[in-house]
């Protein structure tokens, strides 16, 4: 069901919608003060109940990573925040970071206390220029008022934010890739454990997160978390709240659109996202980033015995609710919730020789099988483009994409893997035409 | 030394610095800076430089130079292109864009216009999937565009001193 709301959304396209005095007159900066007014412990089990499940596509719960901070350590603590946006077909950060900074900086108040942590670094994809001179910005206006520093809002709890700028990597959105850069190395994940709640920035304890999870933080904490978590048609799921969802590709109005979550994907690409280009059909979507499995439209998922799940049996992956364990249990994954359509008119193999250069150009090198693998991928892909592949070599792209997922140090290389396996276990025949006929497709484009 | 900040950049270093609990952490910032500073590139003079400055090791700082895209090892022109051609960009027809860049400038990707002014690169998803196609230039994104308004961008970059 659609229930539009407007916690981040409602500034975007004002003017001056990233100042403070836009933000505070749109009620900002409540939530901050409500969060200050109780002991640390307090606002960790307060976060638990908001049910905020990660928005950087992981879909860890805010409030239960705050609570794996050390309560007692004698090193500083760090909060972190990912703002290296750059999943292929995710732009929500970005809208906050430039239309909404302020939410973010009180999130990260609210974070920053949440975890004992007196500084705070949001590290920001160096492309991003207007969104790093909008968060210095907020962060110099609230530092005059006194909501940063010393005593925010009177409070004897001082923090201090900083801007970090990456420089060109998309691993570095990877927890502890981002760590490592934040700490002036070479961006490449490390082995879990020791987490970052034990051993993160600097070596000490430190907790990450994405930028729009703190900034919905601050609603959720003005409004009453246990509230606000009823939003939520998933709330029952533990998958609370407002979100925001994109929508890019064939459609008529992509762009960022705020809901309760409970939205299916049918509702943003027909209601809000205006239907598919032309009105075609849809070829495939993908839910939330290039790292997730394609589906086919009229695709029927299986769904776990849980009576939760009764509502939604029978229904297409289009009509399922939105949620970090409804996509998972559906077999899919929910990712950033920023949806690609294709449509009908364009070529699923050309989609995936797009994805996985991508996948190749970013891998970061430190394991052998994504490394490698992601490189044989794109090489076989190339040949099927050409029309020089052969029908054993499409069955190798299933082998290397197999022995990628699971061993590699982090999550990208299962990233890389699942879109290959999942294009050509929907669109199989579509990649054996391309063998079969020496690369000549019907379409042969990905414009509509 | 061959490479030295302004007086200005110097105090702008120091202001990073004074950021991190360490030395290290100041190292992609400041070879930001010091990129800037330098022709948008960074020179071995650089790389020595932020070693010397940061205490570290002119291998680490090298490491962490060719690890990251945006470092650029050889000198780009006047202005930098860079054109998204990740997988939403490419359905609102990135690629055209592309080639129609390529022509006008006279370059391949990775090249730099015979005048000096544009090096033309492609991006990897620059996070404006909404407003596909895009390119940034130098610190700015250009968004939902046709080949006209690529024009009316490549004529204000060549046109430009």
């Amino acid at each position: 069901m659609i229930k539009q709301t407007t916690y981040l959304s409602h500034s975007y396209g004002k003017p001056n919608s990233w100042t403070l005095s836009a933000y505070e007159s749109a009620g900002g900066y409540r939530g901050v003060r409500k969060a200050l007014a109780l002991t640390r412990e307090g606002v960790i089990e307060e976060a638990k109940k908001a049910h905020v499940r990660g928005r950087g596509g992981a879909g860890f719960d805010c409030g239960t990573k705050w609570s794996f901070m050390p309560k007692e350590s004698k090193k500083p603590h760090y909060l972190v925040v990912n703002a290296d946006e750059g999943e292929p077909g995710t732009f929500k950060d970005r809208s906050i970071m430039e239309m909404n900074p302020h939410s973010l900086i009180e999130g990260c108040i609210i974070g920053c206390y949440g975890i004992g942590a007196h500084a705070c670094y949001i590290y920001v994809r160096d492309e991003l220029h207007l969104s790093k001179a909008r968060l210095w910005g907020a962060i110099r206006e609230a530092k005059a008022k006194g909501y940063l520093g010393n005593n925010p809002f009177g409070k004897d709890y001082p923090v201090e934010l900083y801007v970090h700028s990456g420089a060109g990597a998309y691993i570095c959105g990877e927890e502890t890739a981002l760590l490592n850069s934040l700490e002036g190395r070479r961006g490449e994940p490390r082995l879990k454990p020791p987490f970052p709640a034990q051993y993160g920035a600097f070596g000490c304890p430190s907790t990450v997160n994405n930028v729009e999870t703190l900034a919905i933080m601050a609603s959720a904490f003005d409004m009453g978390c246990d509230e606000f978590s009823k939003l939520s048609e998933l709330h029952p799921f533990n998958d609370g709240g407002a979100r925001l969802f994109g929508v890019s590709g064939h459609v008529n109005r992509p762009g960022i659109y705020e809901a309760a979550v409970g939205l299916t994907l049918r509702e943003l690409i027909y209601d809000l996202g205006g239907g598919v280009l032309q009105g075609r059909s849809i070829l495939g979507v993908i839910p939330g980033g290039s790292s997730c499995p394609v589906h086919l439209p009229d695709e029927l998922p299986t769904l776990p015995p849980d009576p939760r799940y009764d509502a939604y049996r029978g229904k297409s992956i289009l009509d399922i609710p939105l949620g970090v364990d409804t996509f998972r249990s559906a077999g899919s994954m929910l990712g950033t919730c920023c949806a690609m359509v294709l449509s009908d008119a364009v070529d699923p193999v050309l989609a995936l020789h797009n994805v996985m250069r991508f996948y190749r150009h970013e891998s970061c090198g430190q394991c052998t099988p994504c490394r490698e693998g992601c490189g044989w991928i794109e090489r076989i892909l190339n040949k099927v483009v050409e029309g020089k592949a052969t029908i054993d070599e499409l069955d190798r792209v299933h082998e290397i994409a197999s022995n990628i997922t699971g061993n590699t140090i982090c999550a990208f290389g299962d990233g890389a893997a699942q879109p290959a396996l999942a294009f050509i276990k929907r669109y199989r025949k579509h990649f054996e035409d391309y063998i079969v006929n020496g690369g000549k497709s019907q379409t042969r484009r990905l414009t509509v | 030394m061959a490479f030295a900040l302004s007086a200005e950049a110097e105090q702008k270093l120091n202001e990073i610095m004074a950021r991190y609990p360490n030395k290290m952490a100041a190292c992609i910032p400041a070879l930001h800076l010091c990129q800037e500073a330098n022709d948008n590139w960074v020179s071995d003079d650089v790389i020595e430089f932020v070693a010397q400055r940061l205490e570290l090791g002119t291998a680490h700082v090298k490491g962490v130079v060719t690890f990251y895209t945006l470092f650029n090892q050889k000198r780009p022109g006047k202005h930098q292109l860079w054109v998204c051609h990740t997988l939403s960009c490419a359905m609102r027809g990135a690629e055209d864009i592309l080639h129609h860049c390529e022509k006008r400038l006279g370059v391949h990707v990775g090249g730099t216009s015979p005048d000096g002014k544009v090096t033309l690169r492609t991006a990897e998803c620059l996070a404006a999937c909404g407003t596909a196609p895009v390119i940034q230039v130098d610190k700015t994104y250009y968004e939902n565009l046709s080949i006209a308004d690529v024009d009316r961008i490549l004529d204000g970059l060549v046109k430009g001193a």
